[in-house]
């Protein structure tokens, strides 16, 4: 029987099997950043242990970092403390940091890809759960809590059952505006945030197959959101397009032996899969979530479910989203007002996301009741908008481009979302207060959220094609 | 490192029956500055248990002294979103040692059971037994039997069995550690580095 695309990766990373155990699973790159590692260095200090392979260890700050004035002291102390503390144990165990100010510094799951430290075939791990990320190359990359952190820090491996495998189809063609955001959006609205918890996700499919590499991190990265420990696409010309000439990537020789074995990374034709699903590209709106947790979209122009579609032991909770979100049974989202838009995050700040939004905006100005943040993905995101021109666009449309970090998607930073205001959200989780406290959160895609900063209100992309032509 | 031993608990039960409970509601993320592992139990529900002025909310069950106990019951889907391990010490850091549910996200589990917080997951309807029963007596209390696998409700004796890893059973029960049986590994890891 063939071997699914996981399971070939999965195998040639097993040090060892042993009966009654979990795997014992190597990994090639570590990620790691401030917030989920002080604890881990504090163990491998009390375990008098070295970190294993700190070449394999690559850190970054990106989830506290404020995005402006990042040349100047961090102004909030426990965040500064955390961020200088990466610094001092990155020395002391001999790890790279592309910190704060370097011009590698990002998003950690913008740089791992941007580098070329993220290759098809691979293992990545980190302790964040948006790892999934890395999978769009044709890698296993996955989350991992502080525990976990120090194993790796300390043995280069992980302990950890093989997964199911689950298969999602996408076939058919998108219509203009609908993009990989509306895909994996309606896809968790289909399978629910629950849907996908013990597999490993492969995505598949044409329409999988027609995305950029921007377009499949954005579709990986949010594979945690419906559950799965992470989620894959089988490379091809675009994966290897993309990783050739990073700065990392491999050269020469080594580049051709690393071609061929990844053009054996497919799942074979009669590779078997737990799980089977299928959907179709033109089924798809552009999507918003309503609720607090991302399985909780619908397409724009649909309404707010009703609490007696939910089976009575659900209504609770589902009442209690509603609530919090300020919305009620059947309210239609269009046309609601809203008072911040945030393009960024580790699902949608990329150099491709902000170039579409720079298209869109070009000539246009945001909303008054508006506040847009536009927060690159990393310090090359952000330079290469500024070399095209980006930056300039943005400004005149009132979209000051800021510096790079996770910034208001989970709000660890300034860049918080106040009580009871919203926010259409390009980022991954719209749970309770995740962009600050009280905060109310509509996920979609950079282009309904750039839309919707135009008009100042929940906005159907596809309105203004009748006025202009979109690429 | 040893960790927390956990084989039996017979307690009474916080329930908290809302589902999808996700990590930023267990220990919001500007918790999450500390770089140590202690004193996140503070923080636990922090923004249901507490508004914005730090006063209790009255009608949060962590709140409500007729409820206390070593078990958290709480609806389908606890412990999605973030893999931040800081959820599952804030839980521990409470005082409680087990977590239920009629079903868990994936790297929560495992965070819980790296730290020596059982979560065991039940049927619907076991765990809705378990909401009728803690709400018709607040005392009402659960038996958690790790070594023989079961959770039984004492004052009717109704019982479940319930799933768990025997790796990360054999971890709980005798209070080992992943890292310590990894390294015992270290050989096999380095032969297999050579070999690639």
């Amino acid at each position: 029987m063939g071997q699914t695309l996981f399971d070939k990766i999965w195998d040639a990373h097993v040090v060892s099997s042993n009966e009654g155990f979990p795997d014992i699973l190597y990994i090639d790159t570590h990620f790691i950043h401030e917030v989920t590692s002080p604890q881990a260095f504090d163990g491998l200090r009390t375990r008098g242990l070295p970190v294993f392979r700190p070449k394999q260890t690559v850190a970054t700050a990106d989830h506290n970092v404020p995005t402006i004035d990042q040349h100047l002291p961090i102004k909030e102390e426990l965040s500064r403390y955390q961020v200088d503390m990466l610094t001092k144990n990155c020395k002391e165990f001999g790890i790279e940091l592309y910190g704060l100010g370097h011009p590698y510094q990002g998003i950690v799951h913008v740089i791992g890809p941007e580098l070329g430290i993220t290759r098809p075939g691979g293992t990545y791990v980190c302790g964040d759960s948006h790892t999934s990320t890395h999978g769009a190359f044709g890698a296993i990359a996955f989350g991992i809590g502080t525990s976990q952190v120090e194993q790796v820090m300390a043995t280069q491996c992980l302990l950890q059952s093989r997964p199911k495998r689950m298969k999602i189809e996408v076939n058919g063609t998108l219509q203009k505006g609908v993009g990989a955001k509306d895909i994996i959006l309606y896809i968790i609205a289909q399978i629910s945030a629950a849907g996908g918890t013990g597999y490993a996700v492969e995505y598949a499919g044409d329409t999988i197959r027609s995305l950029s590499m921007e377009g499949r991190m954005t579709i990986c990265n949010m594979s945690i959101e419906m559950g799965a420990r992470c989620g894959l696409i089988a490379p091809d010309e675009t994966t290897i397009n993309y990783v050739k000439g990073r700065e990392f990537a491999p050269k020469g020789e080594e580049w051709d032996k690393a071609v061929a074995y990844w053009q054996t990374l497919y799942s074979d034709e009669d590779a078997e899969f737990d799980s089977v699903l299928s959907f179709k590209a033109e089924d798809i709106e552009p999507m918003i979530t309503y609720g607090t947790n991302p399985g909780m979209g619908i397409g724009v122009t649909q309404h707010v479910p009703e609490t007696a579609s939910f089976e009575a032991k659900e209504q609770g909770s589902y009442k209690k989203a509603l609530d919090y979100m300020g919305l009620h049974d059947d309210e239609t989202l269009l046309g609601k007002p809203i008072d911040y838009v945030f393009i960024g995050s580790c699902t949608n700040s990329r150099i491709e996301d902000l170039r579409q939004v720079a298209e869109f905006v070009k000539g246009k100005h945001k909303a008054d009741n508006v506040t847009v943040w536009v927060v690159p993905g990393s310090k090359q995101v952000q330079e290469q908008a500024i070399r095209e021109g980006l930056d300039k666009i943005f400004n005149e449309a009132g979209f000051p481009l800021r510096e790079p970090g996770c910034s208001a998607c989970l709000g660890m930073n300034e860049d918080k979302i106040p009580a009871g205001k919203y926010c259409v959200s390009t980022s991954n989780r719209n749970f309770e207060g995740r962009q600050g406290p009280n905060s109310r959160t509509f996920l979609a895609s950079p282009l309904t959220a750039a839309a919707s900063a135009i008009t100042g209100k929940v906005t159907d992309i596809r309105s203004f094609f009748n006025e202009e032509e979109l690429v | 490192m040893a960790t927390k031993i956990f084989k039996h608990i017979q307690t009474s039960v916080v329930p908290l029956p809302i589902e999808n409970i996700d990590t930023d509601q267990i220990i919001p993320a500007r918790f999450l500055k500390a770089t140590t592992r202690d004193g996140f139990g503070n923080n636990l529900f922090r923004d249901w248990r507490f508004d914005g002025d730090d006063n209790p909310k009255q009608d949060f069950v962590l709140n409500n002294p007729n409820y206390s106990g070593k078990i958290l019951v709480a609806g389908k889907n606890f412990g999605c979103g973030s893999s931040r391990e800081h959820a599952a010490w804030a839980i521990a850091d409470y005082g409680f040692d087990a977590v239920v549910s009629s079903f868990f996200a994936d790297i929560f589990k495992g965070n819980a059971l790296n730290n020596g917080l059982l979560p065991v997951q039940v049927s619907e309807d076991f765990l809705k037994k378990i909401f009728d029963a803690v709400y018709a007596d607040e005392h009402a209390a659960v038996e958690i039997d790790l070594e023989n696998q079961f959770i039984r409700l004492v004052a009717t004796g109704e019982q479940e069995s319930f799933e768990v890893n025997p790796y990360k059973k054999a971890c709980m029960t005798n209070g080992y550690d992943d890292i310590d049986y990894i390294l015992s590994k270290k050989e096999t890891i380095a032969e297999f580095e050579s070999k690639r």
